[in-house]
């Protein structure tokens, strides 16, 4: 027990020793030549001393002072020796040494590299982090005493990845192919960049690293390949859940009641600026609440939505059954006075609609691959809305008469089906979910006047491919041309993209003229 | 036995209808031209280049007006996708213009300015020959005639109907407006083809070219209403109403629909390419935002506000919505699109016919009560 005692008193004793710096390259900060205050610089770096911290940063603050050929720092009124920390007599007249940019970056660094033996774990992260993309071979002995001490298991793993990106440049082969084969592990493009260089026989003399450079290059090309392409089928899956969105609303007005809504697009835009109302109202009203205004604006849109689509019903399409080609004239009419009269209320610029702080961010599942959580809770809301709907359609009373009067309305009407009702409330319900979609489409696109219009082309699309009255046609048709369409424009590019989605459509349709999922029998006709 | 010719093109009309054709190419062709040249600009009898632009873009319009109703009002296919074919024509003639520029461009170069800027050395294959007039007139017309041809054969085998057609359409001319926004396509991109000089070697700008423009414009519009007259009278119009109202009979009775349809949408395609190359000199631009699907919806409210099924009511229908429009837009331009909304809403619910029809139903009643 006292002889651990002892140890460890005598152990503190040598550490308290060991941190003095040596006066001679503490002296040599204040030297007339750049080039060896900069050694000087590099030098009390790889101590990695809490006193060279101390004296770096003060020369990078300016209160770095030479009195006589001794360096202090001159704190207000007091003043300590620059190499032991003791408090020393107020110099006579001290002499500030020269401080250019050069000095300026090489102390930047080297305050930032001896940030990785900070006390706190959280700033050695941060620390770390940045390393890992400005590490030079001359860091490589500090970042191997940083990676002695480290504990921490992630800021460690850091550690290792620039431990080696430094050691790349080693003149031994065996050091620089343990690097190599350190960095193989990784899969981010920084690296690639890093090892690209040693692939080629000029910058690597040595056939065995240069081997595994090449291996390891290929490796991580395959990584990033890998991560692209599942980053791009979930941009597409998203996307095909905005398309769902705005394709369920349709799957009921024009599959269920056969009435072409050019006005759906406007629908959505709805659906967005009650949204931006609800945010201006949380705003003014609940600034403490501002991120629930996202759950109370889901009723308000759906609901505001569902208004305009009641009072489009009543007014115009009531009058206009049975004469699809002409609802598509009236409805594209009352999508240019829906628009207008959001430039009217709202002016022709988009409004800025900000994430609630729960949804920024995102799972960070490769270094190149992040899935962001706006576009991970949107395909959550799309199978939420697709569930609700389900059960409406298949589950209540209302859906069944929905579906009644699609089958055979006569019929229908004939025992007591409200078939006038049913067509307002039907019409109403796919206007509330376009403006669900437009709560989504809110949170990840420009809200303004015009967005409507982009997404109706494509929803129609979807309607057109999934089959009419089918909403598991409507499902299937969203999801496919969302994935296949961010697919193609990984490789081809947005328009071309477009373009042969399209293209395909129309041979598709040659094929399967009533969509995948055929309704059959008398109803084709 | 069948009549000669001029018999039959001379019955298309009846003599009221050649009187009032024959007042409105005197009009175009004489009066306006006296008007515009002999008047100083501040007389009261002076017809200003703005109003020959005006009318003379309107009679374009009206053009296509008469190629949609041939396959909406006779057909019964309603085309959302019109303004490809118009935009097609133009975009043909506009590459013979842009030749005419030669060395006067902003770069002085062989090449269309926009060429220069992109850095390109030489002609896209398919501008040769654009310097000919000859071959241009007539991509004019084959342009628009094989993608209709095309589109169409693939579209009406599968018998694509109703308001399937009408979407595919629409997305036809969406893909076709983003493909002309991308500058690697040739056409300009975004700025699309300006900046003309000449036409055939003669000034664009000059009164002359402008009124010889203006002739032409209206004499293709005669001729296009008389061979439209024509047309929708014989067999070849008949079998295409009766397929209109009843495809499903006329199949029984042995007619392939298919080469009905496709002959009337080539036709109609054609038509608009021409007017889309006569109305590219008039204004002096073309671009993509021709071919958005809003304005070939709109080329539909002109067919619908005149009266479809008429071949004098798409006329109407063109003028009275663009001169409406030139006047919203000028007068109250924030209320231009609640109009253009409104009368889509009105003319489709209480206007099934258009204005020719309300003013047979007018004239009905007005036969009745004197009756």
């Amino acid at each position: 027990m006292k002889k651990t005692l002892i140890a460890l008193l005598l152990s503190l004793g040598s550490l308290s020793a060991q941190a003095a710096l040596d006066p001679a390259q503490v002296r040599q900060l204040a030297a007339e030549d750049s080039s060896e205050k900069v050694a000087a610089i590099r030098q009390l770096t790889q101590t990695a001393d809490p006193d060279a911290v101390r004296v770096l940063k003060a020369m990078s603050e300016d209160s770095l002072f030479l009195a006589g050929d001794k360096v202090v720092i001159i704190d207000g009124d007091k003043a300590f020796d620059g190499a032991t920390g003791e408090a020393i007599k107020m110099p006579a007249n001290p002499e500030s040494p020269t401080v250019n940019n050069r000095i300026r970056g090489e102390l930047a660094s080297a305050l930032a590299a001896l940030k990785l033996f900070d006390a706190d774990a959280t700033v050695r992260l941060a620390s770390a982090q940045k390393l890992q993309s400005q590490v030079t071979p001359e860091m490589a002995p500090l970042l191997a005493r940083a990676l002695e001490k480290e504990t921490d298991a992630q800021i460690k793993a850091l550690l290792v990845l620039a431990h080696a990106q430094a050691n790349l440049a080693n003149t031994d082969p065996a050091a620089r192919l343990a690097a190599v084969q350190a960095l193989a592990e990784t899969s981010s493009p920084t690296i690639k960049s890093v090892l690209l260089p040693l692939t080629d026989k000029a910058g690597e003399p040595d056939d065995k690293v240069r081997y595994e450079a090449i291996a390891a290059v290929k490796a991580i090309d395959s990584r990033l390949a890998i991560a692209e392409n599942v980053g791009r089928a979930f941009s597409g899956l998203s996307l095909g859940s905005i398309l769902l969105l705005g394709a369920l609303g349709l799957a009921i007005t024009y599959g269920v009641m056969g009435i072409i809504n050019m006005a759906h697009g406007e629908l959505l835009m709805v659906g967005a600026y009650a949204t931006y109302g609800m945010q201006t109202l949380f705003r003014a009203y609940f600034p403490n609440a501002i991120d629930w205004y996202l759950p109370a604006a889901i009723p308000v849109a759906f609901f505001a939505a569902a208004a305009v689509g009641v009072l489009m019903e009543r007014t115009v399409i009531r009058w206009l059954y049975g004469r699809t080609l002409e609802t598509l004239l009236a409805t594209w009419g009352i999508s240019l006075v829906l628009i207008q009269s959001a430039r009217v209320l709202f002016g022709a610029q988009n409004v800025e609609v900000s994430n609630p702080s729960w949804m920024s961010g995102g799972i960070e599942v490769m270094p190149n691959l992040i899935l962001p959580w706006n576009r991970i809770i949107i395909v959550g809301f799309a199978m939420f809305v697709l569930f609700l709907v389900w059960v409406l359609m298949n589950k209540t009373r209302l859906g069944m008469f929905v579906r009644a009067v699609t089958q055979n309305r006569p019929m229908a009407g004939c025992v007591g089906v409200p078939t006038s009702r049913i067509d307002t409330m039907a019409f109403a319900l796919g206007a509330g979910i376009a403006g669900l979609g437009g709560v989504a489409l809110s949170q990840i696109s420009n809200v303004g006047p015009d967005m409507g219009q982009g997404y109706i082309v494509d929803s129609f699309m979807v309607v057109v491919v999934g089959g009419v009255g089918q909403l598991a046609g409507a499902v299937w048709a969203a999801l496919g041309l969302g994935i296949f369409s961010k697919l193609l424009e990984g490789w081809a590019g947005a328009v071309i993209a477009k373009i042969s989605i399209l293209v395909c459509i129309i041979i598709f349709i040659q094929k399967r003229p009533q969509g995948i999922f055929a309704l059959k029998g008398r109803f084709v006709e | 036995m069948r009549k000669p010719l001029t018999i039959r093109i001379l019955s298309a009309l009846d003599k009221k209808s050649w009187l009032a054709l024959g007042v409105f190419l005197a009009l175009a062709l004489v009066v306006v031209p006296v008007l515009h040249l002999n008047f100083p600009e501040d007389s009261a009898f002076h017809v200003s280049t703005y109003a020959i632009t005006l009318i003379g873009k309107i009679m374009c319009y009206a053009l296509v007006a008469v190629a949609m109703d041939l396959i909406w009002g006779y057909g019964g296919i309603l085309s959302l996708g019109h303004g490809l074919f118009f935009a097609l024509g133009g975009y043909a003639f506009g590459m013979y213009l842009m030749r005419q520029i030669g060395r006067d461009g902003s770069y002085g170069a062989d090449l269309p300015d926009f060429m220069v800027f992109l850095d390109w050395k030489e002609l896209p294959w398919f501008w040769v020959g654009s310097d000919s007039f000859g071959w241009v007139a007539f991509l004019v017309m084959a342009v628009p005639a094989v993608v209709a041809f095309v589109f169409g054969y693939f579209a009406f085998r599968s018998r694509i109907k109703g308001v399937y057609f009408s979407i595919i359409t629409q997305a036809l001319t969406y893909a076709a407006m983003l493909l002309f926004f991308r500058n690697e396509t040739g056409f300009g991109g975004n700025n699309g083809f300006t900046d003309f000089k000449r036409v055939l070697g003669y000034s664009i700008t000059s009164s002359e070219t402008r009124l010889v423009l203006f002739g032409l414009t209206a004499v293709m519009l005669a001729v296009t209403l008389v061979f439209s007259a024509w047309l929708v009278k014989s067999k070849f119009g008949r079998v295409l109403t009766a397929i209109r109202d009843a495809e499903s009979r006329v199949m029984f009775i042995g007619y392939n629909p298919l080469w009905y349809k496709l002959t009337i949408w080539v036709i109609s395609a054609v038509l608009c390419g021409i007017a889309g190359a006569l109305y590219v000199p008039q204004v002096g631009i073309i671009n993509p935002s021709e071919m958005s699907p809003g304005n070939s919806i709109e080329i539909a409210i002109w067919v619908a506000v005149g009266g479809r099924g008429t071949l004098i009511g798409p006329i109407i229908g063109a003028f009275v919505v663009n001169l409406a429009k030139s006047w919203f837009t000028v007068s109250f331009p924030e209320y231009w699109l609640f109009f253009l909304g409104l009368l889509f809403i009105v003319v489709t619910l209480m206007l099934p016919q258009g204005l020719v029809g309300l003013w047979k139903k007018l004239m009905d009643k007005k036969g009745a009560a004197a009756c």
